[in-house]
């Protein structure tokens, strides 16, 4: 079979998924701004196109005229290598990530459809993930600007802090379902419930941590320290313009709806479906579905909550976070033993 | 905070190289430039990492030299140029002119008058306040969050409040509306009720705020963050808000009264916090007082003239005698003051010189004492819970 061979199973299942992927993050930026018009008594962009959907065209067009700036006294070629890469990162986190579900004859279902699935595919997005400090901190020091070096720091202690409670967190679905590839882990709640349901109480809590964690990963608020526009103007991307600015503010909508997929995939069940609606590929609208929904959560957050302090944030991290997700690996694993003691 | 940041912020002049960093330390220049400087201002820190050990203020890049403009102009010229150095209460500034100028002359401003300007300064400070909490939460939400979000329900009251005036004066804005003896303009027909609707709205509105922004990151913002001790603050010449967040329960509606002020009770919100947090307390406690203060004004308004029983006929005729007095009342943000020297050119037509005490410079002369030992993030956390407005400050 066609699909046999990794590499056009790749191609084949990974460029409609990029595409659906850059189109999300593309419309989550109108999605988003009319999301907040509501919640904030105004109407938003409403006239490019119907109800103002093609404003994202407009604006990446904009983008694209616009003058590629490089400071003088900028590193030059960090300066612009830095804006391209945190792009690749985000988009590659999902290609473990497991979209479809395929039912066998004895009613029990399989995980499927995934770009690649490793067998330690929770190490992909953890890792890419941790990688994507670095081009931030690149394009933080190469700018050679006071507020990006500022903001590029809060960037690294940030990303290093949350990774913790992040891998931690990661592993309680790991170890409920007694495997690291995500596929697995999938497969095991679609026969044995959400890990955000069942077991009751750490699952629960490792989802919203995991959650939580995600929007620090992603620079969402209430953990936008590192481009608090409001205090350091704006961070990493004070100096870069055009297309390359763009393409920052991309990635961090990429980057969020990576986290939501990924956070739905660890303990929403993926493409499961908790009724059965028609075929099999009804698998991959559910797991857009609850993508979506932790995405509306992270923009209901962003446009009504106020931000931390970056002392205050690595307090929570260090002093909550992770003592309370060691504790949630620990409980998952006695509750593994309880059940399978039985 | 660290103890050894206390120093600095006992004396701002304490030389730098007694602090000892662990690396080098870091000059930022915050400001002119920036979203959150309230205006133009800017600000020169020396950071140790993130963390500040002395902050210099630079004011100045909003100066237009009001006044020494004003000793060209005749009195009734000036009413316009006093309500746009503080552009956030122009209505407020423009009485502390009027008082200024009545008190050297002394006239006796009718009673309906003085309620009208009650009416107008209490409004007023409510707009300014609003304007205030919304400033506030956008420096510690971000355009791009939850500040906004608050910015854009503060402004839904604000565009009542211009519409209100606007009825009043013609004007949205620079109001132009009060002269010397009296007001310009009288109240329309039906502009009671509708104050009346307004300060239902608000009240309700007060609730809606509070849901918003009232959890646990704005109390972590800021509780403890700029801490004005009631010394600092009487040594510096802060008034107003910021004078009583630090427990020194004076406000001149109350203890010096103007206006109308004699006439109605005013409780005085005083909180003894003296950080961020205590004046984000006395904001909100003096905006509800406005709305109670507002209500019993309307029911005791007066009928009658609003202008002095003899009207200056020529506009150019007001001449202030050889002579030099101070006046203050209390706006939004404390004690705006006039200092008046008659007897200028053409036989006192014009002052020989104006001074106008304006309460944010004084304000802004703390920044210096609150910030060192607190982060970049506290700057704008600080600076907006002194509510200071640049045009005020430089003049």
């Amino acid at each position: 079979m066609i699909l046999d061979n990794p590499y056009l199973h790749a191609l084949i299942v990974g460029l409609p998924l990029l595409a659906v992927a850059l189109t999300v993050a593309g419309f989550g930026v109108f999605y988003e701004r009319r999301f907040a018009a509501w919640i904030q008594l105004r109407r938003g962009p409403v006239w490019v196109g119907p109800q103002g959907i093609f404003q994202i065209v407009a604006d990446a067009l904009k983008m694209f005229q616009k003058e590629d700036l490089v400071p003088a006294s900028a590193d030059q070629a960090i300066f612009k290598l830095a804006s391209w890469f945190p792009m690749f990162l985000a988009l590659s986190l999902l290609a473990v990530v497991p979209m479809g579900a395929v039912e066998a004859e004895d009613g029990s279902w399989t995980a499927a459809w995934a770009v690649s699935s490793l067998d330690v595919g929770i190490l992909w997005p953890l890792a890419l993930g941790g990688l994507m400090v670095f081009p931030l901190w690149a394009a933080g020091w190469s700018s050679n600007n006071k507020y990006s070096l500022l903001s590029g720091m809060r960037m690294v202690a940030q990303g290093i802090s949350y990774e913790i409670p992040m891998v931690l967190t990661a592993m309680v679905p790991v170890i409920l379902a007694g495997s690291l590839s995500l596929d697995d882990i999938v497969t095991y709640q679609m026969n044995h419930g959400w890990f955000a349901v069942w077991p009751p109480g750490p699952g629960l809590v490792a989802f919203v941590i995991f959650f939580l964690t995600s929007l620090a990963e992603a620079d969402r608020v209430p953990f936008d320290i590192p481009e608090a526009e409001s205090e350091i103007v704006g961070g990493i991307t004070i100096e870069y313009s055009g297309i390359r600015m763009g393409l920052f503010v991309l990635t961090e909508y990429a980057h969020t709806f990576v986290a939501a997929a990924l956070t739905a995939t660890l303990f929403l069940g993926g493409p499961h479906m908790p009724f059965s609606v028609g075929p099999a590929w009804m698998g991959v609208v559910w797991l857009l579905g609850k993508t979506l929904f932790l995405f509306f959560v992270i923009y209901w957050i962003r446009w009504t909550w106020l931000r931390y302090r970056a002392d205050q944030l690595m307090d929570l991290a260090w002093r909550w976070l992770v003592p309370v997700s060691l504790g949630l690996v620990m409980l998952s694993a006695v509750w593994v033993q309880l059940m399978e003691g039985k | 905070m660290d103890p050894i940041f206390q120093p600095f912020r006992d004396d701002p002049h304490y030389p730098l190289d007694r602090y000892e960093a662990a690396a080098d330390l870091m000059l930022l220049n915050m400001g002119p430039q920036h979203p959150s400087t309230h205006g133009v201002f800017r600000l020169k820190l020396v950071l140790d990492g993130e963390i500040i050990v002395k902050a210099v203020p630079y004011m100045g890049y909003l100066h237009r030299g009001v006044e020494k403009m004003v000793e060209g102009l005749t009195f009734a010229q000036m009413t316009p140029i006093f309500n746009k150095h503080d552009y956030v209460s122009p209505m407020t500034n423009e009485q502390a002119y009027a008082v200024a100028v009545e008190t050297a002359l002394g006239i006796e401003v009718p009673r309906r008058a003085r309620y009208i300007r009650t009416i107008l300064a209490e409004i007023q400070r409510i707009a300014s306040h609003l304007l205030w909490l919304s400033t506030f939460t956008l420096d510690m939400g971000g355009v791009i969050g939850g500040g906004a979000a608050m910015m854009m329900y503060n402004f839904r009251e604000r565009e009542d409040i211009f519409d209100l005036f606007e009825a009043v004066t013609g004007s949205r804005f620079h109001y132009n509306t009060h002269c010397i003896g009296g007001q310009r303009h009288d109240l329309p027909e039906g502009w009671v009720q509708r104050v009346r609707a307004f300060l239902d709205r608000q009240e309700r509105a007060f609730d809606e705020y509070l849901r918003l922004i009232r959890n646990d990151i704005f109390d972590l913002r800021t509780k403890g963050v700029g801490v004005m001790s009631a010394d600092l603050a009487l040594g510096l010449g802060i008034t107003g808000p910021n004078l009583r967040a630090s427990g020194v329960d004076f406000d001149m509606r109350r203890d010096a009264p103007f206006h109308a002020y004699d006439e109605v009770e005013v409780r005085v919100a005083v909180a003894q916090g003296c950080d961020a947090y205590a004046r984000y307390e006395v904001r909100m406690a003096e905006m509800r007082e406005s709305v109670r203060i507002l209500r019993l004004l309307l029911d005791q308004l007066p009928e009658g003239p609003i202008c002095g029983s003899k009207p200056v006929k020529m506009a150019n005729a007001v001449r202030v005698p050889d002579g030099r007095g101070y006046t203050a009342i209390e706006g939004p943000r404390g004690e705006i003051g006039t200092w008046l020297i008659g007897g200028g050119e053409d036989k006192g037509a014009k002052p020989f010189r104006l001074k106008i005490r304006p309460p944010s410079l004084h304000a802004m002369a703390a920044m210096s004492y609150l910030l060192p030992g607190h982060t970049v993030s506290d700057v704008v956390v600080v600076l907006g819970s002194l509510d200071p407005i640049m045009g005020e400050v430089d003049r």
